[in-house]
């Protein structure tokens, strides 16, 4: 154990960070693209269909197919890999806002606009905050999916913690394996607590007690 | 308090949507300042499309809507709402916010300084009774009549002349469901506010409502006063819809005496001898006369115990006439006349119309089938024949007193 720390203690830091690194910025983008698009998409029911349907069958490429695809268009290295990973956190972000917003009781939505919100108003006051645990659902999902997909990235240039993963499994080194295998783990298990926590903090409460919609 | 200042116009509007259905056609009504009106009618009469076109939540596709003898449409609809206050069946007060921010909603909306807000919310919570400390609790916190109570004030908060609201008391208990109604029926009237209130029961629209609007299908059936519409139902749509049992039971508090008096009583005019009264008692079997003259003007009435008394002394029913008679005016309500009937003890009372000339009598035998009627209903009778035989009692001329 030591051994493979003084050994590898560096690399394996780099390389945490790096997939740490690739699979926040295509979060990041997906959240940003895919819960306004969600919302919207909730105001063009029919629309919704059709763009949820399209989401949904990029997700059926194989994660290693799409990385590849990727390759032809932007080259090898980090960008690609964070195209790829944000294309596939998108479902999940998107579908959830998507439901969550269609969640929101009619009742509340109708007393919004009678009172006199703009429907701006009405989403970010009311609907936001009410549909908010199945979206932070849909991105908490998608999170640990884009942590454990981005080892695969290792494959175009990306490095990241699937460098020592495959190296392991090229130099027939299950220490290796195990060593990257593992921190991987504690990421997206990290990630999905700390993400939790942020779910907690932005549900709204609904009882002096702190309980929390749910 | 009724100004005739209207306050909400609708001209001829139709609600068609996509696909032909219609919901509403050639609507005509007027909302005057300071009126409760109750929109009636069965689930699909257009009772609910009808209110939320004046808030533009709905838009006619026919006719204009004039709110303050504007157009609705000069006003931006987002505006328009914040100035009109919205009541819905289901409460929808927002889970996620405190009651304070609840009520106050419409006026951080219109972007009221935080101090005034605070202290509307003071003077609302009190309006409606409920302990200030319930500002800082969750609508999750309260019971259902409680919320509902917020739910009207917060339509009032941003000091809204005109409160819409869709079946508010619908999903609650009687009892909370009656306070709730003393509640918006007192702070209407103290306030002055104009409420267009839809509901399907008929009892809550008698209690509250000063003009009621009768719909089915799409149409405006019948628009009257409560009083107007138990006297005067326009359709058999109406009347089942307010129910024989309430038709019955409304006879005593909107009969009047004129409705029920038996026509033809039996009179003699001062000049007649008393030879000739008595012959008269003797063949319709009374004990009393009436007394007027030869204009029907009543003078008053002379009985068989005067008349045994004084026959040898007197000559002419003048002589022994008893002006000291207890007398109703026809168009009298009945509720009123029963009282008296009763408590005197009077056998009958005569019944005289505005000129003071002798119409009819009430007897005690029609109070009977009145107050009958009222107690058992009219349960062992067919329906059809209700109300109207109460109406209609034969005004059998020869029937004496």
């Amino acid at each position: 154990m030591g051994d493979f720390w003084t050994q590898h203690g560096p690399e394996l830091l780099v390389k945490t960070w790096e997939q740490l690194y690739i699979s926040a910025v295509a979060m990041g983008l997906g959240t940003l693209v895919a819960v306004p698009l969600g919302i919207a998409l909730t105001r063009f029911p029919r629309t919704a269909k059709v763009v949820i349907g399209l989401a949904s069958m990029l997700q059926t490429v194989p994660s290693l197919a799409l990385l590849a695809l990727m390759i032809p268009l932007f080259g090898i290295g980090k960008l690609p890999a964070i195209i790829a990973l944000f294309i596939y956190s998108l479902l999940p972000i998107l579908r959830n806002t998507y439901i969550g917003m269609q969640g929101v009781d009619p009742v509340l939505t109708d007393a919004a606009k009678g009172m006199g919100m703009t429907p701006l108003q009405s989403i970010l006051r009311v609907e936001l905050p009410m549909a908010m645990p199945v979206i932070m659902a849909g991105i908490r999902l998608s999170a640990v999916y884009v942590i454990a997909w981005a080892t695969l990235a290792s494959y175009i240039g990306a490095g990241g913690l699937g460098d020592l993963i495959f190296n392991g499994l090229n130099l027939f080194q299950p220490d290796l394996i195990i060593g990257g295998t593992i921190p991987v783990t504690l990421l997206a298990l990290v990630t999905d607590w700390l993400l939790g926590r942020l779910e907690k903090r932005l549900t709204p409460v609904t009882e002096r007690e702190g309980r929390r919609a749910a | 308090m009724t100004t005739t200042e209207p306050m909400v116009e609708f001209d001829d509007i139709s609600k068609v949507y996509r696909g032909g259905n219609v919901a509403v056609e050639h609507v005509t009504l007027t909302i005057d300042r300071g009126d409760f009106v109750c929109l009636i009618g069965t689930s699909g009469s257009g009772k609910t499309t009808t209110m939320r076109m004046i808030n533009r939540m709905l838009e006619p596709t026919g006719g204009t809507l004039r709110f303050d003898g504007k157009d609705i449409h000069s006003y931006d609809a987002v505006q328009l709402r914040r100035k009109i206050g919205y009541v819905i069946q289901n409460i929808g007060l927002m889970p996620h916010m405190t009651i304070y921010e609840n009520i106050t909603l419409v006026p951080k909306l219109l972007k009221w300084p935080e101090e005034k807000r605070r202290e509307k919310a003071q003077e609302l919570i009190k309006l409606v009774e409920l302990p200030a400390a319930f500002l800082d609790r969750y609508p999750a916190e309260l019971s259902g009549g409680q919320q509902q109570r917020i739910g009207v004030v917060r339509a009032l908060a941003a000091n809204q002349d005109l409160i819409l609201m869709d079946e508010p008391f619908g999903a609650l208990d009687p009892i909370t469901r009656e306070a709730l109604q003393e509640l918006v029926k007192s702070l209407q009237e103290k306030l002055g506010k104009t409420v267009v209130f839809v509901t399907h029961d008929m009892d809550e629209a008698l209690k509250l409502a000063t003009k009621i609007v009768v719909m089915d299908g799409g149409h405006i059936i019948q628009t009257a006063s409560p009083a107007e519409l138990l006297r005067h139902p326009a359709t058999q749509f109406v009347r089942d819809l307010i129910g024989e049992e309430r038709l019955v039971q409304a006879q005593a508090d909107i009969t009047t005496v004129g409705a029920i008096m038996l026509r033809d009583p039996v009179s003699i005019t001062p000049g007649r001898s008393l030879q000739d009264a008595i012959a008269l008692m003797r063949k319709r079997r009374v004990d009393t006369l009436l007394v007027t003259d030869d204009d029907g003007h009543l003078k008053g009435f002379i009985d068989i115990e005067s008349l045994d008394n004084n026959y040898r002394r007197s000559t002419s029913v003048s002589d022994i006439l008893n002006p000291k008679i207890f007398y109703v005016h026809e168009s009298a309500l009945l509720r009123d006349t029963v009282d008296r009937i009763l408590k005197r003890g009077l056998k009958y009372v005569p019944v005289v119309d505005s000129a003071n000339r002798l119409r009819g009598i009430v007897t005690r035998a029609a109070l009977v089938d009145l107050i009958y009627d009222t107690i058992w209903g009219e349960t062992d009778k067919p329906p059809a024949d209700d109300a109207a035989t109460v109406n209609a009692t034969p005004a059998d001329p020869t029937k004496g007193v």
